[in-house]
Parts: C-alpha cells; sequence; structure tokens
C-alpha cells in the first residue's frame, strides 16, 4: 500500500489518502481502490476500475457469432458456461431457434456445476480475506474437482467454446452420467465440510457480521443483483422471475438473507451450491437421448433486430444486448455484467466502515474483474 | 392492464412512440425527455420501475441511440425506453437522480461513445484511461489506424 497526504484544496479535514492496488493481491485483480481515512473509519472511497479493458464489446462486431462465444468465456472467467449460455439464448431469441431438449438439460447441468465451482472459489478467497488461511484449501479442492469433469466434456478446463448456437458442440462422453454420480456425492459432502468450517467460527462471524449491510431497496437502486441482492431479502432470481432455458421444470429454492451484511451475501452463496446440486440431479432425470443441436447453418444469421436477454450468472442478472443488421456479423453486442453493477455499490458499503473490513466487503460482493472492464 | 394500452396515458405528457422488439415494449423519447420519461417510469405506481437493469448505447452512425431496460422487481414486467440522439452533439440528461445505478453505466456510455449525460454527478474516465482521445465504442473510430504499440 502507498501512502500519501492529500492536496490541501481537497480535504476536508486531516483525511488520509490511501491507495489499493492497482496491483493488490486482495483486489482479486487488477483493481484499484483509493480510499479517504479518518482515523479507522473510511470516509470516502473511489473504485477505479478498467485496468483489463479489452473492448470485448467493440471485438464482437468484428466477429461471426459462432467466433463470438470463445469472447464471452473471457467475460466472466471463473463461470464461463454461464458466459457462453447467456450468448447463445440471446442469438437463439433473435433467430427464433428451438433448442432441442437434450441439448438444454446439458447446458443447465453444467452450468449450475459452474456456478457451484464459481461459489467455491468465492468461498476460498473470501476465507483469505477474512484472514483464514484454510477454507482456499478445501474451495480449491471442491472446485478443481467440477474442472476436471468440465475438462472431460468439453476438453478445457477453462475457456470451453462448448454452448452453441442451437445447442451445444458435442454430446456427453459415454461415462458421464456415473462420473456425475461420484462427483455430485462428493461435492455434498464437501459443501458440507466447508460450511463447518467457516460458517460457525467465532472470528469468522465477527469479521462478517453487521459489516457492510446494504438494504433491499437501497440495493435495488444502486443495481445489485444476484448473491448480493439476495442477502439483502430481496427474492430476485432472474431463473425465477423471467425464467430461460428449460428453468421452469425445475423445484429449487431461493436462498435469501435478511440483514445484508457481509456474512448473508457470503451464506446466501453456500446455499446456492445445495440448490443448484438440487437442479442438476432434477436435470439429469429429465435428459433423454436425442440431437444435442438443432439444424443451424454453419454460419448462423439473425434476422434483422434486436433481443435482450438476461440470465442469472453467479454474481447475477448477466444480460446480453444484441442488435443483428442480418449480416453473419452482430452489429452491437453490450453486456450487462452483474459485476459492474455490484461493484457501484461499494463506494456505499464501504462509507463509514473500518480500513481492516475493507477487503472483506470488497470480497463479499465477489467481482470478476473480466466482466466489470469487459 | 397490458403495459403497452397504460403507457399513453401515463406518458400523455410526452411525445412519446410505443412499438415492440420482440417480446419487448419499446418507448421512444426525445433525448430531452429521457430523465423525465424514466421518472415517471419509476414513480408512477402502476409502472413501478425500481430497477434499471441496462443502460445501452448503439451507433446507428445517423444517431445514436441510448437505450434503457428496466424491470419492475414488485410488478415483474420490463420496458424499453429508447432516446435517438444526434450523432455531432449528443447529449442526454442523467439519470442517476432516479437509480443510482446508473452512475457507471453512463460514465461507460461517454467513455465509449461520447454521449455527455447532462448533470451527471462525476463524470470522470470510467473504463479507459485519463487523456484517452476518442470514444473507441464508435463505428467511426479508426480502428485499424490505431498503433500505440
Amino acid at each position: 500500500m502507498q501512502f500519501q497526504q492529500q492536496p490541501a484544496q481537497q480535504a476536508d479535514s486531516l483525511d488520509l489518502m490511501v491507495n489499493m492496488g492497482p496491483q493488490h493481491p486482495s483486489t482479486h485483480g487488477v483493481f484499484r481502490l483509493v480510499i479517504w481515512i479518518d482515523g479507522e473509519r473510511i470516509v470516502r472511497a473511489e473504485p477505479h476500475i478498467g485496468y483489463l479493458h479489452r473492448g470485448s464489446e467493440k471485438l464482437c462486431e468484428g466477429e461471426q457469432y459462432g467466433q463470438i462465444i470463445t469472447l464471452f468465456d473471457r467475460l466472466d472467467y471463473v463461470s464461463n458456461l454461464n458466459c457462453e449460455l447467456a450468448f447463445c439464448l440471446t442469438v437463439e431469441k433473435l433467430m427464433g431457434l428451438e433448442v432441442p431438449d437434450r441439448a438444454s438439460c446439458i447446458r443447465v447441468v453444467l452450468c449450475e456445476l459452474n456456478r457451484i465451482a464459481s461459489h467455491m472459489l468465492f468461498y476460498g478467497v473470501f476465507g483469505l480475506d477474512a484472514g483464514a488461511m484454510t477454507p482456499i484449501l478445501y474451495g480449491f479442492r471442491e472446485r478443481e474437482r467440477v474442472q476436471s469433469l468440465f475438462e472431460r466434456v468439453t476438453g478445457a478446463r477453462m475457456m470451453h467454446n462448448y454452448i452453441r448456437v442451437g445447442g451445444v458442440k458435442e454430446d456427453l462422453p459415454s461415462d458421464f452420467a456415473e462420473r456425475l454420480g461420484e462427483l455430485t456425492a462428493l461435492l455434498r459432502a464437501g459443501i458440507d465440510e466447508c460450511d463447518e468450517l467457516l460458517t460457525n467460527n467465532e472470528l469468522f462471524l465477527s469479521r462478517t457480521k453487521g459489516v457492510g449491510a446494504i438494504g433491499g431497496s437501497e440495493g435495488v437502486d444502486y443495481g445489485l443483483s444476484g448473491p448480493s441482492l439476495r442477502a439483502a431479502g430481496v427474492a430476485e432470481d432472474v431463473r425465477v422471475s423471467e425464467p430461460y432455458s428449460i428453468y421452469d421444470r425445475f423445484d429449487y429454492g431461493i436462498p435469501v438473507g435478511t440483514y445484508g451484511d457481509c456474512f448473508d451475501r457470503y451464506y446466501v452463496r453456500m446455499e446456492e451450491m445445495r440448490q443448484s446440486l438440487r437442479i442438476v440431479d432434477q436435470a439429469m432425470e429429465q435428459m433423454e437421448p436425442g440431437p444435442v443441436s438443432a439444424k443451424v447453418r454453419r454460419i448462423a444469421r439473425p434476422p434483422k433486430g434486436e433481443a435482450y436477454l438476461r440470465t442469472e450468472s453467479p454474481r447475477g442478472d448477466f444480460g446480453v444486448y444484441l442488435v443483428s443488421d442480418g449480416s453473419d456479423k452482430p452489429y452491437r453486442v453490450k453486456v450487462r455484467a452483474p459485476s459492474f453493477a455490484n461493484l457501484q455499490a461499494l463506494q456505499r458499503l464501504l462509507r463509514g466502515a473500518y480500513v481492516a473490513d475493507a477487503v472483506v466487503i470488497l470480497g463479499s460482493i465477489d467481482i470478476v474483474l473480466g466482466e466489470v472492464d469487459r | 392492464m397490458a403495459l403497452s394500452s397504460l403507457l399513453p396515458e401515463v406518458y400523455s405528457d410526452l411525445d412519446i412512440e410505443i412499438g415492440a422488439a420482440l417480446d419487448e415494449v419499446v418507448v421512444t423519447v426525445r433525448p430531452s425527455d429521457v430523465s423525465a420519461a424514466c421518472r415517471i417510469a419509476k414513480d408512477d405506481p402502476r409502472l413501478a420501475f425500481d430497477y434499471l437493469r441496462c443502460l445501452s448505447v448503439v451507433d446507428y452512425v445517423d444517431r445514436l441511440e441510448v437505450v434503457y431496460h428496466l424491470f419492475s422487481l414488485g410488478r415483474l414486467h420490463r420496458l424499453v425506453i429508447k432516446a435517438a440522439a444526434p450523432p455531432d452533439s449528443p447529449r442526454v440528461p442523467s439519470v442517476v437522480s432516479v437509480w443510482k445505478g446508473a452512475d457507471w453505466f453512463e460514465r461507460e456510455a461517454h467513455d465509449l461513445f461520447g454521449v455527455v449525460f447532462e448533470g451527471h454527478p462525476n463524470p470522470a474516465p470510467l473504463l479507459l484511461y485519463e487523456g484517452f482521445e476518442g470514444h473507441p465504442g464508435l463505428k467511426s473510430f479508426p480502428f485499424h489506424e490505431y498503433d500505440e504499440w
């Protein structure tokens, strides 16, 4: 950390400016946070983003629809499949394409597993942010199990390029059901173990309970979504409020918090992993043999027009706004990234908090800079 | 009551055009009316659009279209508000006073497309660095001539 005295004309009192990042390990990527402190209290916080801005939206305008899927992989790089799904569903919506049932089931199974992997990563690094070293070992162990299955199915641990316009790349490997059975049993036990390890730890509780709280209506005003909003008591989940793909066919609960503090944001995610496993089981039961891709031309050409589609990524409301001019490349792609909107609320969450809690609060909203900066 | 039949009554004071895009209801307003239209969308209890989902800008070369995707958590309905700004001096009133979440979306739109959001509390660059020249989201941005590296 660098410390420097603020220029006199900006200072209200003797506030000290503290600069965190962009290379600080607790910022989850290249993210810079400038805070002004008065003693131990944060008076004002100013996040600086854009260090990872690759112009993904602009790059999309120069690629064919099938090629863009790889760009979406690199937005939220810890839940790649959810991003791929959002893009493919938007193109399908614009084309009016019907996806075979088996393909939809495969998509749901993989996306929910990806949600678990993403939340497991959150679990690990949030433990670190709160000062606990062990969770990251447990969290990564569980995540790695999911990634291994992804590798078996898609050929890559990350950046899968597996979900395609009209379906998925290829059918599941023949031993998938067996491997998934082993994985879900391990995950069920793993989630419980992780839960026991951290959730009732007294030190962890005192670091997170009542820290960085935000109310439901204020969260909505700031555009929070996903676990961060549900922790504040708002039962909003795109899978339920505007079901996409085949999410209306499953029976699962939406975990909702009460206080909107760091602990609730953490615990909502722990519960969500259990709900995701329920969806995985149901989707596997509903999966019938059949084609895994609709009959589509190799190069997709959606009709002239526009479509906006929302999905529930592990981080929240992931929307894609697609404008087509009828050619093989989109005219405009806009990504509504949940982390981008969630991170805005950081200024509000940090105001009045202790300096020592800044890292915990930042960790609790679980940002991925890849989709913040795009 | 269906949203599209409610809109003419709610927006009787503004010059609007109601259309549709797939499953969305689209209201096109004059650029200067954007914040008034958004304020009504949020405050009218029949609409109650309390959630700004997305703010995008599309460069159609002859116009810059600012698009607001709204959602109501209470009523579970959605609306798209559009305003076409002239490309030479795109100016739209800021809606940060309506939804705080519009803040960064507007700063991003200014960075990438040069749309000026009048009344924005902190119009500093967000995604681009201080001193970056031009607006790389625009179709006219000279990408292939850009060789900083």
